[in-house]
């Protein structure tokens, strides 16, 4: 008899390109043109066996189109089902978004590196995110509803373009209830909206940053996080409790094709995540 | 003949007559081998037949932007540097099926890998800089946590007979960058070409193996001393030379906005010759296509340049959006960011960029020139 081998990542050692197959189980709309594929993996053993850590991403393929990287957006203690938010953008995604219950995807994964949830245990923890920034963060979300009291305060900055384009709204009661402090923003309201009306990095303003006890997660559009980054440093928050996730073409997850390379870093590998320290010889550097 | 123990480490010497049955014995033991051979007025490398298919009795001449073969009609088989051509597009094709997808009744996808053929090669006539370079590209598809099976299937059967370099090119500096003219280990035979006989160091078993029932001789006093004297010379007519490459990283991840980033970018063409000749460049894409049906899809690798402008092109944006930008992304990397990566240069000399770039851009005056700027 051969023995059943379990395995908790879609990496082969031997053929790192060739992906593994999951049906789309279900597809939750979460604002115009975003959408939250949950995919359950065919291999009997990923499924509920598939590890990953809050902030790693997968490469999700499309025979004859090619692959995506997309962040996982879904519990990591519960991954019978594992969510992608995906924005339709591009031929892949575009692809994505015209598929239905059922529908097989490749999926390479997880690829990169992760949130610092070791190092906000017993800190305060500010999170700020932009738009589809949110899905690569709401893993972090999910770690702190589970273990609550491992966290001093925590705090949810999110923006997005209008009231419409704000992702996962019917879960931010229960994040509140759940002791998350959420304030919101978008650049443009509409005639129902009674929220705030601007950036995210302004929403620092109204938000008491202890420097010496808080770390500060950021992921969304690159000029947001530049704001966000000077925000926080202006706090006196450590370059080091400053946590970032950079998006890059990337086309292996492996640190081999060489496309998402910043400096010294393969962001597919070394990244997406990065202490802001290890980025501050390069962020300002323009087009490197 | 004389009675001479080959065993790993040890030397032996050839007749250069015996070459030829070398070649034979490799196609005996089963090797595909590859050796440098002229075609459209360069060097190539292909299936190597016949020791009458290597270019004896020519010399290669090269310069920036320059590279002429000339026939002098001398008796040596090696005294001609590469060409544009390295030995990576063995063990990283320049473009090579991943895989092709099928999609069954019900709509699972059936994975067809390509087959690979199992054929060890035997790459004859590597120089000492091609060997380094080879060596590079190892720390890049064989990795601990996993291995390139395109790379790894070629790689792991490969037999190398390098030739140390005893006519080093114009444009080679494999002397500043350690990786010649002598050949560092790794090779499983390496020869030094004299005038009567191949010096032969056996490097592994699979070379000595090679060696066994090979008319060979004891080397004698004078051709080891020739040998030595030889390499000597060559490490003074090297065509080009880069001073302390292991200051490099500093020098260029902390001057990245140098004035000369202006200057090389208004020559560079971003025409992509220096990556594609360049033996440790590895940057790959993928290329997908499918039937008209949708259900056989087909996955591609290709050789790609970080010269090329959807390199680094994102939704949104492109994090390279000039040629400025590009060419101080391949030389920082190749000279500088490749250490923290792969705790090596990325460049091994070989001077292939210089001789084939078509605007004649001299890496080793560009970061002479870097060098000059800060220091000034």
């Amino acid at each position: 008899m051969i023995p059943s081998t379990t395995i908790s990542n879609a990496i082969s050692p031997s053929t790192p390109m060739q992906p593994y197959w999951a049906e789309i189980a279900k597809i939750v709309r979460e604002a115009p043109g975003v959408s939250t594929y949950w995919l359950k993996f065919l291999d009997p053993s990923l499924v509920d066996g598939f590890r990953f850590k809050a902030g790693q991403f997968n490469m999700i393929f499309v025979p004859g189109l090619g692959e995506v990287a997309i962040s996982i957006s879904s519990d990591m203690e519960d991954t019978r089902l594992v969510g992608h938010t995906i924005r339709t953008i591009g031929n892949v995604t575009t692809a994505i978004s015209h598929m239905s219950v059922g529908d097989i995807l490749g999926v390479r994964g997880p690829f990169g590196s992760w949130w610092g949830l070791d190092e906000c245990v017993g800190r305060d923890v500010v999170i700020a995110a932009g738009g589809i920034g949110l899905p690569p963060i709401r893993p972090v979300i999910y770690y702190i509803l589970h273990h609550r009291r491992e966290f001093g305060k925590v705090i949810l900055l999110y923006g997005a373009r209008t009231p419409n384009d704000l992702q996962f709204s019917s879960e931010y009661k229960a994040w509140q209830d759940g002791d998350i402090e959420l304030q919101i923003t978008v650049d443009r309201g509409d005639d129902a909206w009674q929220g705030r009306v601007g950036v995210v990095p302004i929403l620092f303003y109204n938000t008491r940053v202890d420097p010496h006890n808080t770390v500060i997660i950021t992921c969304g559009p690159e000029i947001m996080i530049r704001f966000v980054i000077f925000e926080a440093l202006a706090r006196r928050v450590p370059a080091d409790r400053i946590y970032v996730s950079l998006e890059r073409n990337m086309k292996c997850g492996l640190g081999s094709c060489g496309h998402c390379q910043l400096g010294p870093y393969f962001v597919c590998k070394d990244g997406p995540v990065f202490s802001f320290d290890k980025l501050q010889p390069y962020v300002n550097v323009e087009e490197f | 003949m004389a009675d001479i123990k080959l065993s790993t480490g040890s030397t032996a010497a050839l007749p250069k007559t015996a070459l030829g049955e070398m070649i034979d014995r490799l196609h005996e033991m089963g090797y595909h081998v590859i050796g440098p051979q002229i075609q459209d007025n360069t060097i190539v490398y292909k299936t190597l037949d016949s020791v009458d298919e290597l270019p004896k009795g020519y010399i290669s001449q090269q310069d920036a932007g320059t590279y002429r073969l000339v026939y002098t009609g001398h008796q040596r088989y090696f005294d001609t540097t590469p060409g544009a051509q390295s030995w990576k597009q063995f063990f990283f094709p320049p473009q090579t099926d991943l895989a092709t997808y099928k999609r069954d009744e019900n709509g699972r996808w059936q994975t067809e890998e390509q087959g690979k053929d199992l054929t060890p090669l035997a790459l004859f006539g590597v120089f000492p800089c091609d060997l380094a370079a080879i060596q590079i590209q190892d720390r890049i598809f064989l990795r601990e946590e996993w291995k390139d099976p395109i790379y790894w299937s070629r790689r792991q059967s490969a037999l190398i007979i390098t030739v140390n370099c005893l006519h080093p090119c114009g444009t080679g500096f494999c002397a500043s960058m350690g990786t010649g003219p002598k050949s560092n280990p790794g090779f499983d035979l390496n020869l030094t070409e004299l005038e009567d006989v191949f010096l032969v160091e056996i490097g592994s078993e699979s070379g000595r193996l090679v060696m066994e029932g090979l008319p060979v001789l004891p080397p004698s006093a004078f051709w080891l001393q020739s040998a030595q004297k030889g390499l000597d010379d060559a490490k003074t007519k090297m065509g080009r030379s880069l001073p302390h490459p292991e200051l490099l990283p500093d020098l260029l991840l902390n001057n990245l906005e140098a004035a000369r980033w202006d200057d090389v970018a208004q020559r560079c063409m971003s025409c992509t010759s220096c990556t594609q000749v360049c033996p440790t460049c590895f940057c790959w894409d993928t290329h997908d296509s499918a039937s008209l049906d949708g259900n056989v899809a087909k996955r591609q690798r290709l050789w790609d340049s970080c010269f090329n402008p959807d390199y680094t092109y994102i939704v949104g944006g492109n994090t390279r959006p000039n040629t400025r930008a590009r060419y101080r992304q391949w030389l920082t990397h190749k000279f500088g960011s490749w250490y923290p990566q792969f705790g090596t240069s990325g460049c091994v000399g070989c001077g292939r960029c210089i001789t084939w770039c078509p605007a004649k851009i001299d890496v080793t005056v560009e970061l002479a020139a870097i060098r000059e700027e800060v220091q000034a």
